[in-house]
């Protein structure tokens, strides 16, 4: 077969890649100097071999951590990707109001994480917040700082606020991209609406809802700000998702070694959802036909 | 250059080597020999690079595991990784 790239056009990426060596690569090259030493301060470190490893690996605390995070993450996709169907589904196709309704979703986007924290957590609360006052009105004694489920209820919610938009908004554009000739012949078919959905929309949207879920999954995975500001991982540890242990280990408790330790799995476990959510995208449907 | 600078140790520094050797290694076997991308039992293309990818990745995961189940001895993890690296190779 007749070579037809010039592999000299790597040379074109150095820049990228020593930018990306400066700022990604060796800080985590330091990380793993870290996860295998021992410091007291002072820039003075202990070789301590695998012992970080070992003790976080086997932390109940870690456990935990890790299998809140995985329920999280799995909530906030089990509400999140139908929800956001459903309303990109509601969002007129054409006209001023399909304007105003995208204007309307892309507000929550624009707010920064700890913005949205913050408004969550006075929006909450009994004594002046308008949900938690609402909630006493109605009988309801919601109490997030102290009740586990009312916290979780919180940044669950909070979150399906926040990020619903970027689901719904994926979705319509997908829809948008469905000629109208697909809806004329499903017309003259006599297709039901939900035969419509099912063999016309909701194969059109599998890549954007593929991009959605990796995005949604990556971002809820690696939460901290939203969460941190409204219950600070609290009532006890109930709401301590992953990168909010990391913090309190690594920069609380100043444990380098043990916060480095987990730094590396966290990162490993993330790198391999990423590579397989990547895999299943780019290689979706790729299979059919042979 | 000394090894304290970043808190290196001669023992991480043999680990980013080894990587760092492999990775110019598996470089310079695709210009020399280049190779196109294949259909493996997973049922979808690879490159190399991708099936050195999967065996790293693998074999980080294998050691954790032995890490937090078995303990002791970790060059055991190390040969079922080498074992894993070879078979994805082959067949992935």
């Amino acid at each position: 077969m007749e070579k037809t790239f010039n592999n000299k056009a790597w040379f074109m990426v150095l820049p990228v890649v020593l930018l990306v060596a400066f700022s990604a690569v060796l800080p985590l090259m330091t990380v793993v100097n870290y996860s295998v030493q021992d410091t007291f301060g002072n820039n003075q470190f202990f070789w301590a071999g695998l012992q970080w490893f070992e003790e976080v690996l086997t932390s109940e605390r870690l456990h935990d951590a890790l299998i809140r995070q995985f329920i999280f993450s799995g909530v906030i996709l089990a509400i999140q990707i139908p929800l956001g169907i459903a309303v990109s589904l509601c969002i007129p196709k054409r006209g001023v109001w399909s304007s105003f309704c995208l204007v309307l979703m892309a507000l929550p986007l624009l707010i920064p994480w700890n913005v949205v924290g913050t408004i969550w957590q006075i929006f909450g609360r009994v004594d002046i917040g308008l949900l938690g006052a609402t909630m006493a009105a109605l009988g309801i004694d919601y109490n997030y700082t102290q009740n586990a489920a009312h916290a979780w209820i919180t940044i669950v919610v909070m979150d399906v606020w926040h990020w619903t938009s970027l689901v719904a908004l994926l979705c319509f554009a997908g829809l948008q991209s469905i000629p109208d000739a697909y809806y004329q012949a499903a017309k003259i078919d006599g297709a039901s609406r939900w035969k419509i959905f099912r063999y016309i929309e909701l194969p059109k949207m599998n890549r954007v809802l593929l991009i959605a879920v990796l995005l949604r999954f990556m971002d809820s995975f690696m939460i901290y700000t939203e969460p941190f500001v409204v219950t600070g991982g609290g009532p006890g540890n109930s709401t301590t998702l992953l990168s909010i242990d990391l913090v309190k280990m690594a920069l609380g408790q100043f444990d380098l070694g043990p916060a480095a330790a987990f730094s590396i799995i966290y990162f490993l476990i993330i790198l391999l959802l990423s590579w397989v959510f990547y895999t299943v995208m780019t290689n979706y449907g790729k299979g059919e036909g042979r | 250059m000394a090894l304290d600078w970043m808190a290196w140790t001669w023992q991480t520094a043999a680990f980013f080597g080894c990587i760092g050797i492999t990775l110019v290694g598996m470089t310079v076997w695709a210009v020399v020999a280049p190779q196109a991308p294949r259909m493996g039992i997973l049922r979808f293309e690879t490159t190399p690079g991708d099936r050195l990818f999967v065996s790293l990745l693998g074999s980080a995961f294998i050691h954790l595991g032995w890490l937090g189940l078995i303990g002791d001895p970790l060059w055991a993890a190390s040969i079922v990784s080498v074992v894993y690296a070879a078979a994805v190779f082959r067949w992935v």
